[in-house]
């Protein structure tokens, strides 16, 4: 009885530590090396590398890139999940359909469509300058810093607001009766009854939606690798993307771990920060 | 104003609508294209605008001579994230119910502190995790196998197996597993007996999502594989940066993604079902 609990924890357990802990224990170790193409092996040059990351602008610039993109992406699929959600929330016709194909995007590689979008934003032979040049509009999507910025988040957003879509959508659906037949007696009109009683009572669903999304956002680099490479220049590189340079094109393994171990921990830092932040502005609201 | 409001509702709807699928249809188009329709610049519907062709489609069956294979890619994906689901499933299935029903001590570490330990792997971006998972398949003589990638994505899909299954366990009543002990079994029976055969639903979402993402993986793939064992995610990006037809990359595209389109319809069925806690009653 009482051995048989290790008999359900312990091997799942074991080996995920198995996977992981070697290689974290390692990447600790190798920072404080100068491991590169020319000297492979682990030898102690102290916090050295730490040091040159302080001073590499280009990771830090790739930072705040990084938040920048991360935030307005998760931003509007926010927003546009939470409004579609809303939408097709109440009966409606074809309403099955509309949630199926709501929910396909999410399904997709990320890799593979990415490839897809490539052509889409093709500049002479891509539908999407020859739509706008309907309107006489013409982008250079990929060859342009803020063009390319803006083609990397309409693909975010067309991937990832269907997440937020269906978090939200099962949130609506298990929500409560009541507090809607008190509203319709207080005679609230659609407007007030979304902001006094869905908003609040959908905050936490709300705030576990935004932080998954914001984890999962943060590690961005297979669309990017596709789509612009980064470029032009380093106009949409990432953080994952420049240690990925630094690691396994330059071959820079001890300086990329200190890179790495620096963008986990800020990664760490500050999405705590922003849950407790986000926190308290949705919920002590209500209270 | 409910009229406007409906109309404005039902164009913002259909608006969505075309542009989640307009990527899919301009692929499905240009899967369709020679090189004359490709180059005299975007077009959209086959037989008016331009003359359809099913070179792009035929190309990826006649592989040897233009160095587009897609079965031997597809067969590895396949390969590879039903093997790694099977195996966090399972292991993922075990540790979660032993999570949600036992208390586990060691010094301060206790049950929500391991349950934080799994599901906090989401949290590791795949780039710190890449190069000592090398330089470790290295060692080991499984750079560029199938069981190395298994052994990889089961780190990556154990934490989403862990993190449904906790969720989906609290929903079953402790008492089902009391009557079951009560009846003779021992707690490893009843778990096998009683709560597995209940826990279809559950399963079935854990394992969809296990599968979305480990066919989805493009970054292990991309660092771990070279020419022996390319995944589907891998051979599209090295098609897309050598000088591949669009026809061939769309048809690609649309072959290597329809697999999740199916699984999407399973995963609304579960959604439209209510909450999963209902299912099982």
């Amino acid at each position: 009885m009482y051995k048989s609990k290790y008999f359900f924890l312990l091997p799942g357990l074991m080996v995920l530590l198995a996977i992981i802990i070697f290689p974290l224990l390692f990447t600790i170790r190798v920072s404080f090396s100068s491991w590169d193409v020319f000297q492979p092996g682990l030898d102690n040059i102290g916090g050295k590398n730490y040091g040159r990351v302080f001073h590499d602008a280009r990771f830090w610039q790739s930072l705040v890139r990084l938040s920048v993109l991360s935030a307005s992406s998760v931003i509007a699929q926010y927003v546009l999940g939470f409004a579609l959600a809303l939408a097709v929330w109440r009966e409606m016709r074809f309403r099955r359909v509309l949630r199926v194909l709501f929910l396909v995007p999410m399904m997709t590689t990320p890799v593979v469509m990415s490839v897809v979008w490539r052509t889409i934003f093709h500049e002479s032979l891509g539908p999407a300058n020859d739509l706008l040049g309907m309107i006489g509009l013409s982008v250079p999507w990929l060859s342009n810093n803020i063009a390319a910025f803006v083609s990397v988040m309409i693909v975010e957003v067309w991937q990832w607001t269907p997440f937020m879509f269906l978090l939200l959508l099962a949130g609506l659906v298990s929500l409560p009766k009541e507090p809607y037949l008190a509203a319709a007696i207080d005679g609230a009109g659609p407007v007030r009854t979304f902001w006094q009683v869905t908003f609040p009572l959908m905050a936490p669903i709300s705030i576990g939606a935004i932080i998954i999304r914001l984890i999962e956002a943060s590690k961005i680099m297979d669309t990017v690798y596709v789509m612009t490479s980064g470029g032009p220049g380093t106009a949409t590189e990432t953080s994952s993307y420049y240690i990925y340079i630094r690691g396994l094109r330059d071959f820079q393994i001890g300086y990329s771990a200190a890179l790495s171990l620096t963008y986990l921990v800020i990664m760490i830092v500050s999405l705590t920060i922003i849950a407790k932040v986000l926190v308290r502005l949705l919920v002590a609201k209500d209270a | 104003m409910p009229l406007f409001y409906r109309i404005v509702k039902h164009l913002c709807l259909l608006l969505w609508s075309a542009f989640v699928v307009m990527p899919f249809l301009w692929a499905l188009s240009t899967s369709l294209k020679d090189a004359n329709a490709i180059t005299s610049g975007a077009t959209y519907i086959p037989w008016l605008q331009f003359q359809p062709s099913s070179q792009g489609w035929r190309s990826l069956f006649t592989s040897a001579s233009t160095g587009i294979d897609i079965v031997g890619p597809f067969a590895n994906s396949a390969m590879v994230t039903l093997l790694a689901s099977l195996i966090s499933l399972t292991l993922g299935t075990l540790a979660a119910y032993g999570l949600s029903r036992f208390e586990f001590r060691l010094g301060f570490i206790k049950n929500q502190d391991i349950t934080f330990f799994f599901i906090s792997q989401r949290i590791m971006p795949p780039i710190v995790l890449a190069i000592p998972f090398f330089l470790m398949l290295q060692q080991l003589g499984l750079l560029d196998t199938v069981a190395g990638l298994v052994l990889v994505y089961i780190a990556l899909l154990m934490p989403i197996a862990v993190w449904v299954m906790i969720d989906f366990f609290a929903g079953i009543p402790k008492a089902l597993d009391e009557m079951a002990m009560i009846d003779g079994c021992t707690p490893i029976g009843a778990f096998f007996r009683v709560i597995l055969p209940n826990s279809i639903p559950g399963l079935v979402v854990a394992g969809m999502f296990c599968i979305i993402f480990g066919w989805n993986d493009f970054f292990f793939a991309f660092t771990l594989t070279f020419t022996q064992t390319q995944l589907l995610p891998v051979a599209i990006v090295s098609l897309n940066s050598s000088v591949t037809p669009w026809w061939s990359l769309s048809a690609f595209a649309l072959i290597s993604i329809s697999p999740l389109i199916l699984i999407a319809f399973v995963v609304e069925s579960y959604m439209s079902r209510g909450s999963l806690a209902g299912a099982i009653r």
